[in-house]
């Protein structure tokens, strides 16, 4: 590992790099010690620093959404019950606004997926080295504190998604109607002819209906992942002598800021997509 | 860059989360937000009611502060009638009374004026008698001429 972090290619890789734990090669359970390691060790391993960082964040926002929820009150709110309507009132608007259902998961679910992913988004503003260099000095080899930049984060949040949006799908318009809306257009027809459009119908939608979540786990992943890596090409340059270090640092600042934006976007449309595609498992077409 | 059982975990925490949310967080919230519409919405009323009323009672006032005007002068009007009839019966009393006054001294002063005169009218036959007297008391005997004397004296 020392030898790693020497070259530039070994720093950004260690940094990549997840904390699996899973089964080796050799049949033992326990962490993987390189990328290679962690990759041997197939599906069944786990990113235990993308659990932990993910958890930590989601504890966050229940403890503090909780708390407010507890002091709610329709008097006067205070400053932090002040704050959290501010945030449902906002997410409330977009449900409202999008979701024509009568579902009542719909809203807290987008609120939880516009919190949850802004925290685990604004952790990517927190200097890259400083918690890996900090696990590091614990022991821990690799810590990756951005849960949205690991693939898994995202396509699990988004699989999820579309797990219910199948649910509701199949439950507000039957098995029956779910199955019509796969196999009846784009192309529809008379008796004969529909049979043989019904091929082309399926493929067409189940393509269009499977793009739905891999395209809402990618476009967070890949944004975020990106600016990781900015932040982390950025961190290079710190080793590069005293006027690339500075240059280094206004450009993370200025990355930092302009990330900010970012990071609230990605937020804001993870969310805004989630209520649609469960506006449209509600809708008869 | 790993897809591995980490896409389960996070599907499970992330329903965990949901469930939270929509069981403690949303709840309690929207029912406080809904809660406090309705309160504002309540005292917003009750200030437009209470504008109403306000407008209404200063209406009421005005009504009655009009009526009692016009009652008053109503009054006034009344009373200066009254009075201007009052001084009216007045005047009248007096000049009746005044009247009365002058004509029953114009009936003493007659009653007077005769009086004076029946005294005068025996006054001057007994000086008519005297001066009588003193001119014919040579020539003339009193017992005989008493008849043409009474004569004289009922014609004054």
């Amino acid at each position: 590992m020392a030898g790693d972090v020497l070259t530039a290619s070994g720093y950004i890789k260690h940094h990549l790099q997840n904390l699996t734990y899973g089964q080796k090669a050799n049949g033992e359970w326990g962490f993987a010690h390189s990328s290679q390691e962690a990759t041997e060790m197939g599906f069944w391993a786990i990113h235990v620093d993308t659990m932990i960082w993910s958890f930590v964040v989601g504890t966050l926002f229940l403890f503090f959404f909780i708390r407010a929820a507890n002091k709610a009150t329709a008097g006067i709110p205070s400053g932090l019950l002040n704050f959290v309507e501010m945030i449902v009132e906002f997410v409330d608007d977009n449900v409202k606004s999008t979701f024509h259902g009568k579902t009542p998961i719909v809203a807290p679910l987008a609120l939880t997926v516009f919190v949850w992913v802004l925290g685990m988004n604004l952790m990517d503003l927190v200097p890259v080295d400083w918690i890996p260099h900090l696990a590091a000095m614990a022991g821990i080899e690799y810590m990756k504190v951005v849960p949205t930049t690991d693939v898994n984060a995202t396509m699990g949040m988004s699989l999820t998604v579309f797990i219910l949006v199948l649910f509701y799908s199949v439950k507000v318009k039957g098995p029956g109607g779910f199955a019509a809306e796969l196999t009846m257009q784009p192309f529809s027809a008379k008796f004969p002819m529909n049979i043989v459009l019904l091929p082309i119908n399926f493929f067409l939608e189940t393509v269009g209906m499977v793009a739905k979540p891999v395209s809402l786990g990618l476009r967070l992943f890949g944004n975020l992942y990106a600016g990781e890596m900015i932040f982390i090409l950025i961190a290079l340059m710190y080793t590069g002598g005293i006027a690339l270090g500075t240059f280094g640092g206004a450009l993370q600042l200025v990355w930092a800021i302009f990330h900010i934006l970012v990071v609230v976007l990605q937020a804001f449309i993870f969310m805004v997509l989630t209520i649609v595609y469960l506006n449209m498992a509600h809708e008869h077409h | 860059m790993n897809i591995n059982a980490t896409l389960i975990g996070q599907s499970i925490s992330f329903l965990v989360f949901v469930w939270f949310c929509m069981k403690f967080v949303w709840p309690p919230i929207t029912a406080a937000l809904s809660e406090r519409k309705d309160k504002i919405a309540q005292g917003l009323e009750a200030a437009e009611r209470g504008m109403q009323s306000q407008a209404e009672a200063e209406s009421l006032v005005q009504a009655q502060l009009g009526e009692a005007k016009q009652h008053a002068s109503e009054i006034i009007n009344q009373a200066q009638k009254r009075a201007n009839e009052i001084v009216e019966e007045a005047k009248t009393t007096a000049n009746v009374e005044g009247e009365r006054i002058k004509t029953a001294a114009h009936a003493e002063v007659d009653r007077e004026v005769n009086k004076a005169k029946e005294q005068l009218r025996g006054q001057v036959s007994v000086l008519a008698i005297a001066g009588a007297e003193a001119v014919l008391h040579k020539e003339v005997n009193a017992e005989t001429h008493r008849g043409v004397l009474d004569e004289l004296a009922a014609q004054l």
